[in-house]
C-alpha cells in the first residue's frame, strides 16, 4: 500500500506539469489577442488603439518569448503563486477558491442524489431481474444517458418554477435553489450508476460463493446484504472518479443556467476573453482536483477489497 | 451467413428498431432538407413572432416568426453532421493511436499511454468547453475541440484489444509464415477489432450528440441564424415564460437523437461482441 501510495503520489505532479505545459502552448498557439481583450473589459466601449496593446502587451509580460513566460508562470506557481487574472485584476488562487465553494456544493448535493437513487435501483433491479423495478432501472439507465442535462434543467424550471411555482429557477443561497440545478445534473450520474451496480450485482451473484451460500439456505435477503453487496460495490467505487470528472463537467453547463457563481462561469468567461493565467491556473485546479478525487477512490477500493491490495504489493 | 443472421436480430430486436428508427429519422430529413417542401430556416418575419399551432406553421414559429419545424429539420442536419463528423476524428485517432501502441509497444506505447492518461485526468467536457472557447466561437473549432478531447478511452479500449490479438497464436504463426506488420495489422488484429469499434462508435455517436449541442448551447458553436438544436435552445431562452415549446422541441430533438443511437448501440453490442453473444447462447 505505501510504495503504492508512494508511485502514485509521484507520478501526480509529473501529469500536472504536462498539463500545464499542453495548456499553455495551446493557449498560445491558438488565435485571439488577450491583450486586446483585457483593455476592452477593463474600458467597455473604447476601442483601444495599437499603442495602449502594445502597451499592455508589455505590462502583461505578453512581449516575451513564449519559454521564457512558461518559465516565468512555472515558477511562481510552484510559489503557489498562480498570478492575476487580466480582465478583473484580482488573484487568481483567490477567484478559484471563491468559486469552488457553490461548485462543490452543487456536484456533492448532485453525487448524493444519484447515489440514492441508483444503489436500492441497481440492487433491486439485479435481485429481481425481469421484474417491474428492473424495467424502471433499465429504462432510468437508459434515458439518463441520453437525457441533455441543460435540456432536462430548463425542463424542469418550466415545471417546477414556471407552471408550478414551487421552487425558484435562479440564484444561488439557500436549500431551495440547490434542488432544480442538483437534479439536473444528478440524471446522468445516476444513470451510469444504476447500471453499472446493476450489472456488477448481477455477476456477483452468478459466483460460487453465492451458490454456496444459497445452498447452506440462507435468506435471499441475507445473501444479498452480507454476500454480494460489497463485491457488488467495487466497481461503482472505481467510478467514482470519472464521476466526479462529469460531474464537475456537467456542473460547468448547469452553473450557467441557474445564475450559479461556480467555476463553470469562471471558466467560460476565462476561455472566450483568452484569460491566459485564468485558464491556466483552473486547468492546474481542476486537474489537481480530479486525481487527487481519482487516487481517494482507488485507496478506497484497496481498503474495500483485500484481493487488490494483496495482489499489487507482492509485486 | 453469420453476417445476416446478425442483421436479422438486430432488426427482431424492438429496442433496436426503435434506436434505428430514431437515427434514421433526423438523420434523413435532416440531409434531404434542402429538398423538402419547408419554409426558409432562416427567414425573418416579425410580424408572425412567436405564433402557436397552425397549419402554416405546424410547431409554430419562434421570437423572429421563423418556422420551428424547419429549424428543428435544418438543425437536425447541422447538428448530426457536426457530431458525425466528431465521432470520425475521435475514432481515426483512437485507431492509430490505440493500435500503434498496442503493437509496437516500446517507448511510443509509453508515451502515447502518458498522453491518454493526461487526457482522462481531465474533465473531458471542461477541456473541450476551454479549447473551443480558447478558439473562438464556430462549428468547426467545436467539433475539433470535441475530436481533440473525446478520443483518449476508445484509445485505450483498442489498445488492449489489439494487444491482445497481437498475442494470439494465429499472429505468430503469419508472422513465422513471413507477413508484413501491415498484413498482420490489415488481415490479422484489424478483423478483431472491428466489432468493438463498431459497438464503441454506435454508443459514443449519443454523448457526442449531447456534448456538441452542449458545446453549442453554451454559444461556442455555430452562430444564430444557422439552426442548431443546441444554438436553438440558447436562442430561445429569454422566452421561456411566454414560449417553452421553443426550450422543449430542440430538447426533445436531442434527446431522442441520442437515445436513438445509444438504443442501436446496445443492439449492437448484443449482435457482435462474441461475449455477450456467447452468454446469450448459452441461455437459451
Amino acid at each position: 500500500m505505501t510504495a503504492y501510495l508512494t508511485r502514485r503520489l509521484a507520478t501526480l505532479p509529473l501529469l500536472l506539469l504536462g498539463i500545464s505545459v499542453a495548456t499553455f502552448v495551446l493557449l498560445n498557439i491558438a488565435p485571439g489577442e488577450p491583450a486586446e481583450n483585457a483593455l476592452r473589459r477593463r474600458n467597455p466601449g473604447a476601442t483601444p488603439n495599437p499603442a495602449a496593446i502594445a502597451q499592455m502587451r508589455a505590462e502583461l509580460g505578453l512581449d516575451a518569448p513564449m519559454p521564457t513566460r512558461y518559465i516565468r508562470w512555472l515558477t511562481s506557481a510552484l510559489r503557489g503563486d498562480l498570478g492575476e487574472s487580466y480582465l478583473s485584476e484580482q488573484p487568481i488562487a483567490a477567484q478559484l477558491a471563491r468559486s469552488s465553494i457553490p461548485t462543490a456544493m452543487l456536484a456533492a448535493s448532485a453525487l448524493v442524489m444519484a447515489i440514492c437513487a441508483a444503489l436500492p435501483l441497481g440492487v433491486i433491479s439485479a435481485l429481481r431481474r425481469g421484474g417491474l423495478i428492473d424495467s424502471l432501472g433499465r429504462l432510468t439507465a437508459l434515458v439518463g444517458a441520453s437525457v441533455p442535462s441543460y435540456a432536462l434543467a430548463y425542463g424542469l424550471i418550466i415545471l417546477f418554477a414556471v407552471k408550478l411555482s414551487w421552487l425558484p429557477a435562479l440564484g444561488y443561497g439557500d436549500a431551495a435553489q440547490l434542488a432544480l440545478p442538483a437534479l439536473a445534473l444528478s440524471l446522468a450520474p445516476m444513470a451510469q450508476l444504476t447500471r453499472l451496480i446493476r450489472a456488477s450485482m448481477l455477476e456477483t451473484l452468478a459466483q460460487d460463493y453465492i451458490v454456496t451460500a444459497r445452498g447452506k439456505g440462507l435468506a435471499n435477503s441475507v445473501i444479498a446484504s452480507r454476500h454480494a453487496l460489497r463485491n457488488a460495490l467495487l466497481p461503482a467505487i472505481s467510478a467514482l472518479g470519472v464521476s466526479v470528472g462529469n460531474l464537475l463537467g456537467g456542473a460547468v453547463i448547469i452553473e450557467t443556467i441557474f445564475g450559479w457563481p461556480g467555476l463553470g462561469q469562471l471558466i467560460v468567461t476565462a476561455a472566450t476573453t483568452r484569460d491566459y493565467p485564468m485558464v491556466q491556473g483552473f486547468a492546474l485546479y481542476v486537474a489537481a482536483i480530479t486525481m487527487l478525487v481519482n487516487l481517494f477512490a482507488d485507496i478506497l477500493l484497496r481498503i474495500a477489497d483485500p484481493r487488490i491490495r494483496f495482489a499489487r504489493s507482492d509485486a | 451467413m453469420r453476417r445476416r443472421y446478425g442483421a436479422a436480430r438486430l432488426l427482431m430486436e424492438p429496442g433496436s428498431l426503435l434506436g434505428l428508427l430514431l437515427t434514421l429519422t433526423p438523420a434523413l430529413a435532416g440531409l434531404l432538407a434542402p429538398w423538402l417542401p419547408l419554409p426558409d430556416p432562416t427567414a425573418i418575419s416579425l410580424s408572425d413572432r412567436l405564433m402557436g399551432w397552425s397549419v402554416e406553421h405546424p410547431l409554430g414559429t419562434d421570437h423572429l416568426g421563423r418556422d420551428t419545424l424547419s429549424r428543428i429539420i435544418f438543425g437536425a442536419r447541422t447538428t448530426l453532421i457536426a457530431s458525425v463528423l466528431t465521432l470520425a476524428l475521435t475514432m481515426t485517432i483512437a485507431l492509430v493511436v490505440g493500435m500503434f501502441s498496442g503493437y509496437y509497444g516500446g517507448w511510443a506505447d509509453t508515451m502515447l499511454s502518458g498522453l491518454v492518461d493526461l487526457i482522462l485526468a481531465f474533465p473531458a467536457l471542461i477541456l473541450a468547453i476551454a479549447i473551443a472557447g480558447t478558439l473562438g466561437p464556430g462549428l468547426f473549432n467545436v467539433l475539433l475541440a470535441g475530436g481533440l478531447v473525446w478520443w483518449a478511452g476508445n484509445a485505450r479500449i483498442i489498445r488492449g484489444t489489439t494487444l491482445a490479438a497481437r498475442q494470439a497464436e494465429y499472429v505468430a504463426a503469419a508472422r513465422a509464415m513471413g507477413a508484413s506488420d501491415l498484413r498482420i495489422i490489415t488481415r490479422h488484429i484489424a478483423p478483431n477489432i472491428l466489432g468493438p469499434f463498431i459497438v464503441i462508435a454506435s454508443l459514443d455517436m449519443g454523448w457526442i450528440i449531447l456534448g456538441i449541442a452542449g458545446l453549442n448551447f453554451l454559444g461556442l458553436g455555430s452562430q444564430p441564424p444557422t439552426p442548431e438544436w443546441g444554438a436553438m435552445l440558447n436562442e430561445a431562452r429569454p422566452h421561456l415564460q411566454s414560449a417553452p415549446r421553443l426550450m422543449l422541441l430542440p430538447g426533445l430533438a436531442i434527446f431522442l437523437a441520442a437515445l436513438g443511437f445509444n438504443l442501436l448501440g446496445d443492439g449492437l453490442r448484443d449482435v457482435l461482441d462474441p461475449r455477450t453473444r456467447r452468454a446469450a447462447l448459452s441461455r437459451g
